[in-house]
C-alpha cells in the first residue's frame, strides 16, 4: 500500500434524508497521519457525514474512497475504528463486563463461527491498557463515568488494529477537568501509534492546539485545511465559515431552521 | 416422587421437557431483555394460541389433521407472526415499538374467533393457556429436544455477533456483520421456542420464563456470561420446583413455576438491597 494514498477521499458528495440536501458538493481529502478536527455548528451534517464514510448511509451523488478503494467495495471494516456520537447514550443497564465490551470489537475480524484465543484476549488487555483503564476490565460497562465509558468505546475501536478512527463528539458527557488528559490521549495515538483520526466536535476553541487539520462544515464544506491556516483567518472570516448559512441566507426561513434546529 | 417418574411416562415427558425449557427459555429471555424486546415475548405466545385453537378447529371439522399435533400449527403461526413483526418494524420506523400490540391483538382476536368456532373452552385448550404435567407428549418432548438443540448450537457457533447485536447494533452494522439476517435468524429462534415452551408453562406464562429469570440474575451478575449462567441457573430452579410442587399439591405448573420465578426475583432484589446496604461498597 502505498504510503501517500489518502485514507479517505471524498469526492463530490451530497446527501439528504428527505427532501432537501443536508451535505452539498462535498470534496474532502484525509492524508495518512493526519488528525483531523471536523467542527460545524448542530445539525450541520457532521454525524451524517460519518456515517456516510462507514457504509452505515449510502450518498445520492459523488463518491468516497476508503484507502484507495470505493466505499462500496471496502471490505476490511476493522481498519476504520468508530466510536459514534450515541456511544455515550448506550443502555448502561446493560450487564456486560468492560472485557466484553472490548472484545466485541474483534467480532467482524475475527468472523463467524469462531471464538476470542488467547492471542486475542491479550489484543484486547493491549487495548484497555491503551486508553488507561486496565484496572477495570472485569467492571460492569455501565458501573463507570461517562468519561470512562468513552474510554472503553475507544478501546472497542482500537482493539482490531484500525489504520482509521472516528470519534464522533466523544467528550459530551466527560467532565470537563477529564477532557484535556482525553485529548491528549488521542494525541497519543495519533503521534506514538500513527493512528488517523477524524474528531467531531462542534467546539473549535478546544482542539486546535491538538489536530493537524481542520474541516469545517454546514452542509458545505466552508474550509478545510491545516490547523495553522486555520488560525490565521480572521473572526470575521471565521463567523463566516461558521455563521454562513444563518447570516447570509437568513432570509429563507425553512433553510435557516433547518441547519440550526435538531442535531 | 422419583418412583411416580420411573412409573409414569407422562411424568417422565414432563419432567424432561420442563429441564430444558429452564435452560432455554431464559438462555434467549437475556437477549431479548437486553435488547428491550420483552413484549415480544407475549406478542408471539398470544400468536402461538391463535395457531393452536385454528389447529383444534380444524381437527374438529377435518379428517387431515385429527391427531396432527397442534403444536405444530402453533410454531407455524408464531414464525408466521415473527416475521409479521419484522415487517412493521420497517413500516413504523418511527414507532418501531407499535408492531408489538398490533401483534399481540391481532393473535387475540384471531385465536379468541377460531375458539369460539370450535365451540369454545374445553379441557384441551385449557392445557395450553396455563401448561399441564400431564399434557406433555412424547413427541413433544421430541419436538422441544430438536428445536433446543438447533437453538444451543445456533447462538454458541453465532454468540459473538449475538451479543454484538444486543449491546450496540449500530457498531455491528458499521463493522460490517449481517444484522438484518442475524435479527431474522434471532427471532425465529424466539418464536420457536415459545410454541415449544407453552406446554409446560402454558401460553399466557410463557413469556416470564423468558424474562423473570433474566431480571434477576442482571441485578446481580456481572458481566454477559454470567448474566446468561444465572438466568438459566434460575429458570431450572422455577421450572423444576414448580412442577414438582404442582404434582404434588395438584396445582397448574405455568403459575407455579412463574411464582417460583417471581418468588427467586424478589430474593436477589432484597439481598442485593442488603448489600448494598450494609456491604457499602458496590460490586
Ligand atoms: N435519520 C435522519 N432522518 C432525517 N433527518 C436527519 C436524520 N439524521 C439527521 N437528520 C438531519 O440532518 C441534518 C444533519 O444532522 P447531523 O448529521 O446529525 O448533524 P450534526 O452531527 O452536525 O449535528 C440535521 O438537520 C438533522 O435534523
Ligand atoms: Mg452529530
Amino acid at each position: 500500500m502505498n504510503i501517500n494514498e489518502s485514507v479517505v477521499q471524498i469526492s463530490s458528495l451530497s446527501y439528504r434524508y428527505d427532501k432537501e440536501n443536508v451535505l452539498e458538493d462535498i470534496n474532502l481529502t484525509i492524508p495518512r497521519g493526519a488528525f483531523l478536527g471536523l467542527v460545524g455548528p448542530n445539525g450541520s451534517g457532521k454525524s451524517t457525514l460519518l456515517k456516510l464514510v462507514l457504509g452505515l448511509l449510502q450518498p445520492q451523488k459523488g463518491d468516497i474512497k476508503l484507502f484507495g478503494i470505493e466505499a462500496e467495495n471496502f471490505k476490511e471494516k476493522h481498519k476504520i475504528g468508530f466510536v459514534s456520537q450515541k456511544a455515550n447514550s448506550f443502555n448502561t443497564g446493560f450487564p456486560a463486563t468492560v472485557f466484553e465490551v472490548v472484545a466485541s470489537g474483534l467480532t467482524k475480524k475475527l468472523g463467524m463461527f469462531r471464538f476470542l484465543q488467547k492471542q486475542e484476549q491479550i489484543k484486547v488487555r493491549k487495548a484497555v491498557q491503551s486508553v488507561g483503564m486496565e484496572a477495570f476490565l472485569e467492571r460492569n460497562i455501565g458501573d463507570l463515568s461517562g468519561g470512562q465509558q468513552q474510554r472503553i468505546f475507544i478501546a472497542r475501536a482500537l482493539v482490531s488494529d484500525p489504520a482509521l478512527l472516528i470519534l464522533d463528539e466523544p467528550t459530551v458527557g466527560v467532565d470537563a477537568k477529564n477532557v484535556y488528559s482525553f485529548y491528549e490521549m488521542l494525541e497519543n495515538l495519533n503521534k506514538e501509534q500513527g493512528i488517523t483520526l477524524v474528531l467531531v466536535t462542534h467546539d473549535i476553541g478546544t482542539i486546535t492546539d491538538k489536530v493537524s487539520h481542520v474541516a469545517c462544515l454546514n452542509k458545505h464544506l466552508h474550509f478545510h485545511g491545516e490547523t495553522s491556516e486555520f488560525e490565521k483567518l480572521n473572526l470575521a472570516e471565521m463567523s463566516d465559515i461558521y455563521g454562513h448559512d444563518v447570516h447570509v441566507l437568513n432570509h429563507d426561513h425553512h433553510h435557516h431552521h433547518n441547519h440550526t434546529g435538531g442535531n | 416422587m422419583i418412583s411416580a417418574i420411573f412409573q409414569y411416562e407422562f411424568l417422565q415427558n414432563a419432567f424432561l421437557a420442563g429441564m430444558i425449557i429452564g435452560v432455554i427459555a431464559p438462555l434467549l429471555g437475556v437477549f431479548i431483555v437486553v435488547r428491550r424486546l420483552s413484549l415480544i415475548a407475549d406478542a408471539l405466545s398470544h400468536v402461538t394460541l391463535a395457531g393452536i385453537a385454528a389447529s383444534l378447529l380444524l381437527s374438529k371439522n377435518s379428517a387431515l389433521f385429527v391427531g396432527v399435533n397442534p403444536i405444530y400449527m402453533g410454531m407455524a403461526f408464531s414464525v408466521a407472526g415473527s416475521l409479521f413483526i419484522e415487517k412493521l418494524r420497517t413500516v413504523y420506523k418511527h414507532y418501531q415499538e407499535l408492531a408489538i400490540p398490533i401483534i399481540l391483538s391481532g393473535g387475540i382476536g384471531l385465536g379468541v374467533i377460531f375458539i369460539s368456532l370450535a365451540d369454545g373452552f374445553n379441557t384441551d385448550l385449557f392445557s395450553y393457556l396455563f401448561g399441564s404435567v400431564s399434557a406433555v407428549t412424547r413427541l413433544d418432548l421430541w419436538t422441544i429436544l430438536l428445536i433446543s438443540i438447533g437453538v444451543i448450537i445456533v447462538i454458541i457457533l453465532l454468540y459473538k455477533e449475538l451479543f454484538l447485536l444486543s449491546f450496540d447494533e449500530e457498531y455491528a452494522k458499521a463493522t460490517g456483520i449481517a444484522v438484518k439476517s442475524l435479527h431474522f435468524v434471532f427471532i425465529i429462534m424466539v418464536a420457536l421456542v415459545i410454541a415449544a415452551s407453552m406446554r409446560i408453562v402454558g401460553i399466557l406464562l410463557v413469556s416470564s420464563l423468558m424474562t423473570l429469570p433474566v431480571a434477576a440474575s442482571i441485578r446481580i451478575s456481572r458481566g454477559f456470561k454470567q448474566t446468561i449462567f444465572l438466568s438459566m441457573l434460575f429458570g431450572e430452579i422455577s421450572v423444576l420446583g414448580g412442577l414438582t410442587l404442582s404434582y404434588y399439591l395438584n396445582l397448574a405448573p405455568g403459575g407455579t413455576i412463574v411464582m417460583l420465578a417471581v418468588l427467586i426475583l424478589i430474593v436477589t432484589m432484597v439481598s442485593k438491597k442488603l448489600s448494598s446496604q450494609f456491604g457499602g461498597v458496590r460490586v
